[in-house]
């Protein structure tokens, strides 16, 4: 008999976890698509393409921090994680899932949009632009999943929810992905110029077609952002190994 | 001869901020046999525990595994199974599930069948964590510890919260691990299960070892006598009968602990000649653990 491999059986154990518990799964997909309908599709109509992208990226951005970041932190409270790195378990393969896990809610979230878009919004993309949409905005998670990880290894679980939504929320209205940065004022639009859901959503609108983004300018701001997390996530693994 | 080592420490220290868990311990601990650590909460056991696991790291001393293997090397988790105290799993997975992704962690793991079976957790098999009783859950967990056949199991409060009953399956299973040769270290607040189980007893308080030895050596260290009685002299009279030490009412029996066990009792028929079923007995191991703690204890109040 070949011997089942860890790593895949973790992946499988975190997806069937995840799976069952409709109670995070359902809420992380459905509210930015909600927001989509009640805004982009029912109150704004004519800015269906411009809300597809920014509310696309809302959503994708609240996956990678909520199941990176309430996650970890639970598992390290009660007890999962420890068992985990006390025993010969692929510890990279809880990651990799959780990875696996944001990506696929992203690509998710997306898809759903675009079919709202599509169907109800008259948002009408070439076939690579849907591909393009749906690419940069998995790929632009990988950002965020740092964050949630990071917060993950240093909140308590009782602390993480809600300093997540703390991070959330703000990051999102400052990043004009409610309401176009272009609205705000001067000040507020150098704030949100700095902050990296702004420069995803500009990758985003770029490959819809709805604004030029300055590609090299946005993807180091993320590639930054991403160090920042993952020097943080390196600190919080030494902290839980003791090392000082 | 001495068998072989499973874990060697020498002057180990762990330090959380200022605060010293572990202040030098020098510990071998042998393979083959059962090894209790026993200590107040605060003592260190749960910071060697993790030491021994990899999972903290060493901050000063050394400490080794098998013989040159380094604590969270995969060559030496791989001989490890442990059952954590504060030992958490993702709840929403079946028993068979969570055995399965286990068993696949260890290169030739036992059968999962045989250790539903044993456990008496076959029944149980397709249930989710979460929809399981306190005791059920132990006996999991102790599935997980050894489904990957390990050389060396260290178990920390396996028992806590049992019923007599779940405690017993338990015991049974360990007591089998232990028959096959399997080396283990318990870590226990339950002195009947250190003194049923153990080989070998280490006392550690406030991060340093107190004592170590057999169960039998432990409890002769404390030259103490336990005396049980029903006697109609308050507490405070009885405390100043010659060697005693300390003194419990309850009920319906008092119960002395003294040094000088044959003095108390002559002194105590004299001063009531209308006590009750008197008797008169060794310190057990919890006697043993609270006397040598205590005098630790004191001791460290003194200085």
């Amino acid at each position: 008999m070949i011997a089942a491999n860890p790593s895949i059986q973790l992946v499988r154990a975190q997806w069937l976890n995840l799976l069952r518990t409709p109670a995070y799964t359902l809420p992380t997909l459905l509210f930015p698509v909600m927001f989509y309908v009640f805004f982009g599709l029912m109150m704004l109509r004519g800015q269906a393409l411009w809300l597809l992208c920014t509310f696309a990226t809302f959503g994708v951005m609240g996956a990678a921090l909520f199941s990176f970041g309430v996650s970890v932190a639970t598992e390290r409270a009660q007890g999962w994680l420890l068992l985990l790195r006390a025993s010969p378990a692929p510890v990279g393969a809880v990651i990799a899932g959780k990875a696996f896990g944001a990506l696929l809610f992203a690509i998710i979230i997306v898809v759903m949009m675009s079919a709202l878009a599509a169907a109800f919004g008259d948002v009408r993309l070439e076939t690579a632009q849907w591909f393009g949409l749906a690419g940069i905005l998995s790929l632009g998670a990988i950002p965020f999943c740092l964050m949630g990880l990071a917060l993950g290894l240093w909140l308590s679980p009782n602390a993480a929810p809600a300093v997540l939504n703390l991070v959330y929320l703000p990051l999102g209205f400052l990043s004009g992905l409610w309401i176009p940065s272009t609205v705000f004022p001067g000040w507020l639009q150098s704030v949100a110029e700095w902050l990296p859901p702004y420069h995803l959503a500009a990758l985003a609108l770029d490959i819809a077609g709805a604004r030029s983004a300055d590609w090299g300018h946005s993807l180091t701001v993320l590639g930054l952002f991403g160090l920042v997390f993952a020097v943080m996530t390196a600190l919080g693994w030494r902290r839980l190994s003791g090392v000082s | 001869m001495d068998q072989p080592i499973v874990a060697e420490c020498s002057a180990l220290q762990h330090h959380y901020g200022s605060t010293a868990a572990l202040a030098g311990i020098d510990l071998d601990l042998h393979a083959g046999r059962v090894t209790a650590l026993l200590g107040p909460n605060g003592a260190g056991k749960t910071t060697l525990i993790h030491l021994l696991l990899g999972v903290l790291s060493v901050q000063r001393g050394r400490l080794e595994l098998f013989g040159g293997l380094k604590p969270g090397s995969r060559e030496a988790q791989e001989r490890i199974g442990v059952m954590l105290q504060a030992s958490g799993v993702q709840d929403n997975l079946t028993v068979a599930e969570l055995l399965g992704l286990f068993a696949s962690f260890y290169p030739q793991p036992d059968s999962q069948i045989g250790l539903l079976d044993e456990l008496e957790l076959i029944e149980l098999a397709d249930r989710r964590f979460d929809r399981l009783s306190g005791g059920q859950k132990q006996r999991v967990l102790f599935a997980l510890a050894v489904v990957g056949r390990p050389d060396w199991l260290i178990l920390d409060e396996p028992t806590t919260g049992l019923d007599p009953a779940a405690r017993r399956i338990l015991w049974r299973a360990i007591e089998a691990r232990r028959q096959a040769g399997v080396s283990i270290l318990l870590c226990t607040h339950f002195m009947d299960e250190a003194q049923k189980l153990a080989d070998h007893v280490v006392v550690l308080d406030r991060g340093r070892i107190l004592e170590q030895g057999s169960p039998d050596a432990i409890r002769r260290r404390v030259p103490s006598d336990r005396i049980r009685v029903r006697t109609a002299l308050p507490s405070a009279k009885l405390r100043t009968l010659p060697g005693v030490q300390s003194v419990q009412a309850g009920e319906a029996f008092t119960e002395i602990l003294s040094r000088r066990g044959v003095d108390t009792v002559r002194a105590l028929l004299a001063a009531d000649d209308a006590i009750e079923d008197l008797e008169v007995a060794g310190a057990d191991l919890e006697t043993a653990f609270l006397a040598l703690t205590d005098s630790a204890q004191t001791e460290q109040e003194a200085a």
